[in-house]
């Protein structure tokens, strides 16, 4: 049973990688070796400190008065030990201060600029680009190119959230009214699970993302599939679904580019079948989970913004229809 | 001796308790259920057999959580687009005692389910029913007709006029 949860873990794991303890790019790098050498100086010290602890406890003591506790030989010992503790904090400090520099020196110039708006509970992704036709929307998957930096824009439109994906850089808050910046190269193509690192409220645990980092040529043509508006509708039942979707509550909220659904409370649906989850990477976007979703989000992300919709059973099969035809 | 020590603490722990349903959140709301009376009564003046004057109690009017998510809501569905934070723009103030088509809980659900002539959009298909609920009450906060421990004390954003929860209570004329 545990086995299998193990497993379970680590095939997740393998599919979406969050770890700190696998880097794949240069300011990851930098703050692994530093968890490296705390986690060996430390370590080394702590068994050391424990054998002289063992040492002191094992040897008979001697019967004694306390005046022959100042002998030369306790005293060399103090020093010592004082000396090489300064010594070794010294050197821990200047080892973090160094790695703090590393990692924001990274060099932004011809590098993507991606705005990240936090929402509870979700990432709004934008992508800015000098032709107003080719700034492009999305949420919560963030496509990269490797080997190029990235300039991430963080803002918040609510609370105070904190974008993390570690296998990338470090956390870095969005704060509501004020923007911050976070500059990072991915080096290894992969996918990379990020988390929201500061308490937002009620779905915290439910606000993930994902940076997908992948050859240029690969995401110039994910690039260019984003730019364009939504797929129209062909069968009769994807232009009913359209019609259910402009005619619902789901105009109130979300963006389809191409037709009427121009709000920007929720997240971009014109391409939403190109992305791997829904909900922030609460469940895997199949038919299935985006009708149970639609129904009644509240039974699977408590709390969250979208309302139950009531549709009928003709009517929420069109509408699926029609998204799932969203690529 | 003891009890004796306790019984502030007790007192502020009873008086706690008090307070609990004044923020019950509640996340699965009825959808489709609570619609009001076909008839509501929109001005004085009507033919026929004269409809009563109904007083309904709104199912948010006590709940502070929902006052604030309708408060939220109003700006999210753009209602401050015309009615602005209150005082009126293109639309009419929502913070005086004047109701064009009735103060009534059950008056101001249809004006936003149906729309109303010169402006007002209907929401009715567009909106489920709770968010209406929530909205009414707030609504019906801007103008003081609500506890003022239910409705919102402060905004997010800076503001020309009191929270709601200071507002004068204007008695509605009709």
């Amino acid at each position: 049973m545990r086995l299998g949860a193990a497993i379970m873990v680590t095939m997740t794991a393998s599919a979406a990688d969050q770890s700190v303890l696998r880097p794949s790019g240069p300011q990851a790098a930098h703050i692994h070796w530093l968890w490296d050498v705390m986690l060996w100086t430390t370590g080394v010290i702590y068994v050391v400190v424990l054998l002289v602890l063992f040492a002191g406890v094992w040897r008979r003591r001697k019967a004694t008065d306390p005046t022959t506790m100042t002998d030369a030989k306790l005293e060399k010992y103090v020093i010592a030990s004082v000396v090489a503790s300064t010594v070794i904090f010294f050197a821990l400090l200047i080892a973090s201060v160094a790695v703090g520099k590393a990692t924001s020196d990274l060099d932004a110039r011809n590098g993507l600029i991606v705005n990240v708006t936090g929402y509870q509970w979700w990432w709004r992704v934008e992508y800015v680009h000098p032709e107003p036709a080719q700034y492009i929307t999305t949420a919560n998957e963030i496509h990269i190119p490797v080997g190029r930096p990235v300039t991430f824009v963080l803002t918040s439109s609510d609370v105070i959230h904190s974008f993390w994906a570690p296998n990338l850089h470090g956390k870095r808050d969005l704060l509501p009214n004020q923007k911050n910046s976070l500059v990072l190269r991915a080096d290894k193509p992969g996918v990379y699970r990020g988390q929201c690192a500061e308490f937002c409220g009620l779905q915290h645990a439910k606000m993930a993302f994902a940076i997908i980092a992948e050859p240029q040529e690969k995401f110039d043509a994910w690039y260019a599939n984003q730019v364009k508006p939504a797929a129209e509708p062909v069968t009769e039942e994807q232009v009913k679904g359209r019609d259910v979707f402009l005619s619902h509550a789901c105009v109130m909220c979300h963006t389809i580019r191409g037709t009427q659904a121009n709000a920007r409370l929720g997240p971009d649906l014109t391409h939403i079948k190109s992305r791997a989850t829904i909900a922030a990477g609460t469940l895997p976007n199949e038919k299935g989970h985006l009708g149970g979703w639609i129904s009644n989000p509240q039974s699977i992300k408590q709390g969250v913004r979208m309302p139950p919709n009531p549709l009928m059973p003709d009517e929420l099969n069109a509408l699926l229809g029609y998204l799932e035809s969203l690529k | 001796m003891f009890l004796r020590f306790l019984r502030p603490y007790l007192i502020v722990a009873l008086v706690g308790t008090c307070a609990c349903e004044r923020e019950q959140r509640q996340f699965n709301e009825p959808t489709a259920a609570s619609a009001p009376v076909q008839s509501v009564r929109l001005t004085p003046q009507q033919p026929g057999p004269q409809l009563p004057e109904i007083a309904t109690d709104a199912p948010y009017a006590e709940n502070a959580y929902a006052v604030n998510e309708g408060k939220k809501l109003y700006s999210s569905y753009n209602c401050e687009g015309c009615h602005f934070m209150g005082g009126g723009g293109m639309g009419p103030a929502l913070m005086d005692d004047r109701w064009i088509y009735g103060s009534d809980p059950a008056n101001i659900f249809q004006t936003i389910v149906q729309g109303r002539p010169n402006g007002m959009p209907s929401f009715g298909s567009k909106i489920p029913r709770y968010q209406i609920w929530q909205l009414v009450s707030y609504v019906r906060s801007m103008s003081g007709l609500l506890k003022s421990d239910v409705a919102p004390s402060r905004s997010d954003s800076m503001h020309a006029r009191a929270p709601e929860a200071m507002m004068k209570q204007e008695i509605p004329k009709q």
